[in-house]
């Protein structure tokens, strides 16, 4: 299997150069293998925010090497870092931040609104088709905000894989739902990570969903235990 | 979406629709603010327009007169001696040298419209017992009044004038007592007594000119003032009435006469139309700043409320440029709608004060300019000033860091 995502030693602290300079990561290696369905797991505190901020670009480590898809991305500037991760990370966060000012179709597809600059009827197609695959057809065209919690979760699994990317990172993506919408949002993204192969790195704090993912990496204190 | 917006355009255009009241506040702002500035931009000019109108339609932009007359001092020869003081020669009447030639020069000008030779002098008009001094000005009656327009201001008669005829002003024909068709003596002492006839009478709306103005024509004035052949004064209009005074002194530097133009003869008048220019600039630009604030105000609130969806989008690769961009089209777009909204009103305001505001006499205030250009001018540097405006949030919404962004 290829890897996608390889960390070595990465370290990451706040404040750097004062006195409160506060190391957060002390050190991390990992690998992650395409088609892996990971749960990442720990405490409040133990920095995996900070783990997943870096794997999903957002953030650059203070030390240590992150490489993705065969990519060092310590090398590579601002622009080139965004890009890359609008090319191979799609995102799903806790509060399932869809624009409110954008239907669940255009939600869907604004990922490769922003990489293509003009919207075209291909992108359009795959959305819908995407949006068919979490079940939402008929919800397509209704605005975000008029949604349930489930559903917009729904939608931005569907925008996290909008562009097809390797990996996905869900920042507790059921954290926030009831039990019946959190099983059906985790059910959801197992059934696409075997049709597709997606990588997914979920954050949970549910011990429950966690056992039924691959493999658990715990965080603790800011290392991999 | 459309197909041929890019899409910094429209998410520009649905953040702007999504907040649809914070955007409807700020347009109806923007739209107050340049429809005062082109409402008072349209009035003033058009004020403007009315005074200097009724200024120079009774006098010409440039007026050509012999040099002074000066006494010169001897030169210095051995033996000779100046006075103490050198007493200033009378101004006798006298024409200008070659003002054939001059004239006709004067009419090869680019910048030079009309120009018409006039000779002028003083004579007394007698009727009876009454006798009034008078201004006798001979001209060419088809040049002059494109110059001075007459024809407008007669309320007697027409500005016809006969070879024996005279044109006069209501106040002299009340004094001398007489009306259309009388005929009055007019005295000069070269040529002595002559018999006229009232052609017309005028209002020049000016009492001390509807006294002394007449009007002859101007081989008349000549023989009657001793001026055979010879002018007094050659008027001019010209092309653009402000640049008048530069043309009056490019002229006086080429030719051996003395050119005044209106704006120096009507120095006071004209400090007042620039006083009113600089105040109407000040006040636009006041009103535009505080535009530009409200649009920065709104903007900044609205990058702060949508600092998610900004995080959002930078994490699904949008690039911080992008998100600058969708920020100053935000700006430039509320601007631009006021800015039309704001015409439309300030026209309208226009056509209403226009109408019922009228000067005690029932004639307008001022004329009704509406021109494309003001309103082309006030669109575009409203959406100059709401991009320079959005430029602040604009910045604040690219630096937004995606992680504090998201985690709100």
């Amino acid at each position: 299997m290829a890897e996608v995502l390889r960390l070595e030693g990465i370290r990451k602290s706040y404040n750097v150069g004062t006195p409160v300079e506060t190391e957060v990561l002390h050190g991390i290696d990992l690998s992650i293998q395409s088609g892996d369905f990971l749960a990442l797991m720990g405490p409040s505190g133990s920095g995996k925010s900070t783990l997943l901020n870096i794997i999903g670009l957002l953030d650059r480590p203070t030390a240590g090497k992150l490489v993705i898809d065969g990519h060092d991305t310590g090398a590579l500037g601002d622009a080139a870092l965004t890009k890359l991760r609008g090319q191979t990370i799609g995102f799903v966060f806790q509060y399932h931040y869809l624009i409110s000012a954008f239907t669940a179709l255009e939600n869907v597809m604004m990922p490769m609104l922003v990489d293509r600059g003009h919207p075209d009827d291909e992108m359009q197609a795959r959305a819908a088709a995407l949006i068919d695959r979490v079940g939402l057809s008929r919800w397509a065209n209704n605005s975000a905000s008029n949604m349930s919690g489930g559903q917009q979760q729904r939608v931005a699994i569907a925008r996290a894989l909008a562009m097809n990317p390797n990996l996905v990172l869900a920042d507790e993506p059921t954290g926030n739902l009831d039990t019946h919408s959190a099983e059906a949002v985790f059910a959801l993204m197992r059934e696409i990570n075997r049709e597709r192969g997606t990588t997914f790195l979920m954050v949970t704090h549910n011990p429950g969903l966690a056992e039924r993912c691959d493999r658990i990496i715990e965080v603790v204190d800011g290392k991999v235990a | 979406m459309k197909r041929w917006l890019p899409f910094e355009w429209i998410a520009a255009v649905r953040f702007l629709l999504d907040g649809a009241l914070q955007t409807l506040v700020i347009v109806g702002g923007i739209a107050i603010g340049v429809g005062v500035i082109v409402f008072m931009s349209a009035m003033l000019s058009g004020l403007q327009a009315n005074f200097i109108k009724r200024v120079l339609t009774s006098q010409p932009h440039i007026q050509l007169v012999p040099p002074d007359q000066v006494a010169r001092p001897l030169r210095d020869e051995a033996g000779t001696f100046e006075a103490a003081t050198v007493q200033r020669p009378t101004q006798r009447l006298i024409s200008i040298n070659q003002w054939p030639k001059i004239r006709a020069e004067m009419q090869t000008r680019p910048d030079v419209i009309n120009a018409a030779a006039t000779a002028s002098g003083s004579a007394l008009a007698l009727r009876g017992d009454a006798s009034r001094a008078i201004t006798l000005n001979g001209i060419e009656p088809d040049i002059y009044f494109k110059i001075v327009k007459v024809p407008d201001y007669m309320v007697a008669g027409d500005s016809q004038i006969t070879t024996e005829g005279i044109l006069i002003g209501t106040e002299l024909a009340r004094d001398l007592g007489a009306v259309l068709g009388d005929k009055i003596i007019v005295n000069t002492p070269i040529a002595g007594s002559r018999i006229l006839t009232i052609n017309g009478i005028f209002d020049l709306g000016n009492k001390g000119a509807n006294q002394r103005t007449t009007f002859v024509r101007l081989r008349n004035a000549q023989s009657m003032l001793g001026l055979i052949g010879g002018v007094t004064s050659i008027d001019l209009t010209v092309n653009d009435i402000y640049n008048a005074d530069v043309i009056a002194k490019e002229i006086q530097a080429m030719l051996p006469v003395k050119a005044e133009s209106w704006i120096s003869t009507n120095a006071q008048f004209f400090t007042a139309v620039q006083a009113q220019q600089n105040s109407n600039t000040l006040i636009r630009l006041f009103v535009g700043l505080s535009v530009a604030f409200g649009i920065a105000a709104v903007l900044i609130v609205s990058v702060i409320q949508r600092s998610k969806d900004i995080g959002i989008l930078r994490a699904m690769g949008t690039r911080r440029e992008q998100i600058l961009r969708m920020f100053l089209i935000q700006g430039g777009l509320l601007a631009f709608v006021g800015a039309l909204i704001g015409s439309a009103l300030g026209a309208l305001a226009l056509i209403m004060w226009h109408r019922y505001a009228r000067q005690v006499d029932g004639s307008e205030l001022f004329p009704l300019i509406l021109e494309t250009r003001l309103f082309v001018m006030a669109s575009v540097l409203a959406t100059a000033t709401g991009i320079a405006a959005a430029i602040a949030p604009a910045l604040r919404a690219a630096r937004l860091d995606p992680v504090v962004a998201i985690r709100g």
